[in-house]
C-alpha cells in the first residue's frame, strides 16, 4: 500500500467530504469521520515526509498514465514539508472543532461545514502534491470554493460581504494563474512542471515566457495575501469562524507561498527568475512594505482576531523577504518559517478561539480582565505571542536568527535593523492584548465565564507546547526545511 | 396550468425527449462528445422546464431538495469507489484497466462509470441550486 501513499494523501479527505456531506443529520457522527480522515491524512503526510528525508523523490502517475501526459504527483523534501504542516494543523484543529464549530455553528449544516473543511483540506493537499500546473490550478479552485463557503459560515453577517470579497479576489488570483499556465502550455505544449522546465530553456527569450511568469507571480501573490495584493485576508481571517481562521491562516498562505517558489524555482529556474527577471528587487521592496505597515496597523487594531490577521500578512511578509536574498540560507529560513508561523500562528488563533467560545467576541473592550477567569487560555496566548515576537526558546526566534543571517550574509545591514525593528512592533501589539487581558478590570456588563473547556484547551496546548519545542530541539524542524531547499535548488547544498 | 393547452401539450412531448437526450449523452460521450457534465446539465434543464410549467412543488415531489443533496454526493463517492476499486485490484488510483480481465473493456467500464458519477453529482448540484433559487421568497 506504501506505494500509494501520494494518492491517499489527496483522496481520502477527498471522498471523505461527500460521506460527511451525507451524514449531515448527524453531527457527532460527521464530526468523528472528520477526525479521523484529518488524523490518516496526517499519518499519510508523516509516512511520506520519512520516505523522502534522505532526498529522494516519490513518483505516482494518477491513473496509470505516465507523464507528461498524465498527471503526476510527486512528492520532494519540499512539498513533503508543505502536506506535514497542512496535515498537523488539520489533525490538531479536528479535536478543538468539536465544541467551537457546535456553538458557531447552526446545528443543522455541521455536517455541510466539516465536508466544506475536508474539501478545503483536500484543495491544499492536492495544490502541494500534484506536479501538473493544470492540476494545480484546479486544486486551487477546490480549496478556494470551500473556504469562501467555510468563512461565509461565520456568525457575524459581515462573514459573508468578507467571503464575497475573497471570492473576487481569489478569482482574479486563480484567473491570472491560468492566463500564465496556458501561456507556458502555448509555448511548451506541455503542462507537467518537470517537463516544462526541460522545454522552458529554448523559449525563455520571448515576450509570452515573461508574461506568463508575469501572471503567475501575480496571480500567486494575490492568494498568498503578499502587500498590497492583501486586503481580502483581515476580513476573512476576522469574520470567519474560529476552527477555519486557525485552519485558514496556518495553512491557505503557507500553500501559496509552496506554489510560488515551485514555480520559481523548478519550472522557470533560479537563472530566469533571479537573474535575468531581477525578481528579488521587486520582492524586498513589498516583502519589507508588508512587514512594517500591516504590523503598524495591527496595532491600531481593537479587535484581537483582526490584529493577528493583520500580523499574518507581515509574517508573509518574513517569508517573501527570506525569499527575496536570493540565497541558499534566504530560501531555507522561508521555508522553516512556513512551519513556525503555521504552528505559532494557529496556536495564536485557537487561543482566540477559546476566548470567542467563552466571552462572544475578541473586542479588547471585551477582552479585558480575561486572564484572571481564563488563566490557562491566556497563558498559551502569551507562550505563542512571544514566538509570534521570536523571543529566544521559542520556534519564532528560530526563523528570525536564520532571516537574520541571510540578511547579513548579503550585507543587507538596514534590513536586518529593520528586522529587528518590526519585532518591537510585534511586541507592541501582542503586548496591547497582554495588557487588556492581564491589567485592566472587566467590563462592568461581563458575563460570569469560566476557563475554556479542556477539548479546546488540550489542541490550543498542543500547538503552543510545539513553538516551545520546535524552539529549543529545532534540529527537526532545521533538518526537514534544508531538506525542502535542496529539493527546490535542485542540488544539495553544504549547509 | 390547464389554461395552457399549447404549452402543456409541447412540454408533455418535450420533458421526455430532453431526459432521454440526457442519457444518450450521459452514456455515448465516450465515443462522441458529451459525457457527465453535459449529460447532468441537460437533464437537469428538463426539471426547469417542468417547474416553470407546473411550479416548484410539483417538480420537489418527483426529486425533494434533500434527494438532490444526497444525490451530490453520492456521485462524487461513486466516482471515488472506481478509483477505489482499481487501486485495491492492483492498479493505481483510477486506472481503470485492472477492473476487468481485458484491459480495454475495463477502460471503457471505468470511464462509463465515473461518467454516470460525474453526471449524478452535476444534475443534483445543478437542481439543487434552481431549487434553491425558486424557493427563495422576495423578502428573504
Amino acid at each position: 500500500m506504501t506505494e500509494h501513499l501520494p494518492a491517499l494523501q489527496v483522496v481520502i479527505a477527498l471522498t471523505a467530504a461527500p460521506l460527511v456531506m451525507l451524514l449531515n443529520r448527524l453531527p457527532r457522527l460527521a464530526w468523528g469521520v472528520t477526525l479521523v480522515t484529518c488524523w490518516a491524512t496526517f499519518a499519510v503526510a508523516v509516512m511520506l515526509l520519512l520516505q523522502v528525508s534522505d532526498g529522494s523523490v516519490i513518483r505516482y502517475e494518477m491513473g496509470g498514465w505516465a507523464p507528461p501526459w498524465g498527471i503526476e504527483y510527486r512528492v520532494d523534501g519540499a512539498n513533503a514539508w508543505v502536506l506535514l504542516i497542512i496535515g498537523l494543523v488539520s489533525a490538531v484543529v479536528m479535536p478543538f472543532a468539536r465544541r467551537s464549530v457546535d456553538q458557531e455553528i447552526p446545528a443543522d449544516r455541521i455536517g455541510l461545514f466539516y465536508s466544506a473543511f475536508l474539501l478545503a483540506n483536500a484543495g491544499l493537499l492536492g495544490i502541494a502534491i500534484t506536479a501538473d500546473a493544470f492540476n494545480i490550478f484546479v486544486f486551487f479552485e477546490i480549496s478556494a470554493l470551500a473556504s469562501y463557503a467555510l468563512i461565509a459560515m461565520g456568525r457575524d453577517r459581515r462573514a459573508v460581504l468578507a467571503s464575497y470579497q475573497y471570492l473576487i479576489m481569489g478569482t482574479i488570483g486563480t484567473t491570472f494563474l491560468l492566463i500564465g499556465i496556458g501561456f507556458l502550455y502555448i509555448m511548451t505544449g506541455t503542462l507537467n512542471l518537470g517537463d516544462l522546465a526541460a522545454r522552458l530553456p529554448e523559449v525563455t527569450d520571448t515576450r509570452t515566457i515573461r508574461a506568463a511568469f508575469a501572471f503567475i507571480a501575480v496571480g500567486i501573490s494575490l492568494k498568498l495575501a503578499l502587500f498590497p495584493l492583501h486586503l481580502w485576508l483581515p476580513n476573512a481571517y476576522s469574520y470567519a469562524p474560529s476552527m477555519v481562521t486557525v485552519f485558514l491562516s496556518a495553512t491557505a498562505t503557507k500553500v501559496a507561498i509552496y506554489v510560488l517558489l515551485r514555480f520559481v524555482y523548478t519550472v522557470f529556474g533560479f537563472e530566469f527568475s533571479f537573474v535575468e527577471l531581477s525578481m528579488a528587487w521587486v520582492l524586498m521592496p513589498l516583502a519589507l512594505l508588508g512587514i512594517v505597515i500591516p504590523s503598524l496597523i495591527a496595532v491600531f487594531q481593537d479587535d484581537v482576531k483582526r490584529l493577528l490577521a493583520y500580523s499574518s500578512v507581515a509574517q508573509v511578509g518574513y517569508m517573501i523577504l527570506g525569499i527575496s536574498f536570493a540565497s541558499a540560507l534566504g530560501l531555507m529560513a522561508s521555508v522553516l518559517h512556513l512551519f513556525n508561523h503555521a504552528i505559532t500562528k494557529a496556536a495564536l488563533f485557537m487561543a482566540v478561539g477559546c476566548l470567542v467560545y467563552r466571552l462572544g467576541g475578541v473586542s479588547l473592550a471585551r477582552v479585558a480582565g480575561a486572564a484572571e477567569r481564563m488563566p490557562w487560555t491566556m497563558a498559551a496566548f502569551v507562550v505563542a505571542g512571544l514566538s509570534l515576537i521570536g523571543v529566544p526558546l521559542t520556534a519564532g526566534f528560530v526563523t528570525k536568527w536564520y532571516l537574520l543571517q541571510a540578511a547579513l550574509m548579503e550585507g543587507f545591514w538596514p534590513v536586518a535593523a529593520l528586522l529587528l525593528a518590526t519585532s518591537l512592533i510585534a511586541a507592541v501589539y501582542m503586548w496591547k492584548v497582554v495588557e487588556a487581558a492581564y491589567f485592566r478590570a472587566p467590563p462592568e456588563d461581563a458575563r460570569e465565564v469560566r476557563e475554556a473547556p479542556l477539548a479546546l484547551l488540550v489542541p490550543t496546548w498542543v500547538l503552543t507546547g510545539a513553538t516551545i519545542v520546535f524552539g529549543v530541539w529545532a534540529q527537526f524542524p532545521i533538518g526537514a526545511a534544508r531538506n525542502a531547499a535542496d529539493a527546490l535548488l535542485g542540488v544539495p547544498q553544504s549547509w | 396550468m390547464n389554461r395552457y393547452i399549447v404549452l402543456r401539450v409541447i412540454s408533455g412531448l418535450m420533458i421526455p425527449i430532453i431526459l432521454i437526450f440526457a442519457f444518450y449523452v450521459q452514456f455515448h460521450g465516450e465515443y462522441s462528445p458529451g459525457g457527465g457534465f453535459q449529460a447532468g446539465i441537460v437533464f437537469t434543464a428538463a426539471f426547469v422546464v417542468y417547474t416553470l410549467l407546473y411550479g416548484l412543488e410539483a417538480a420537489q415531489k418527483a426529486i425533494p431538495p434533500e434527494a438532490a443533496h444526497a444525490l451530490s454526493a453520492i456521485g462524487v463517492l461513486l466516482f471515488a469507489a472506481f478509483g477505489f476499486a482499481s487501486l485495491f485490484l492492483g492498479g493505481n488510483f483510477l486506472e481503470y484497466k485492472v477492473l476487468l480481465p481485458n484491459d480495454q473493456a475495463g477502460e471503457t467500464f471505468g470511464i462509463i462509470g465515473i461518467e454516470l458519477g460525474v453526471g449524478i453529482t452535476v444534475a443534483a448540484v445543478g437542481l439543487s441550486l434552481f431549487y434553491s433559487f425558486a424557493g427563495r421568497r422576495p423578502d428573504a
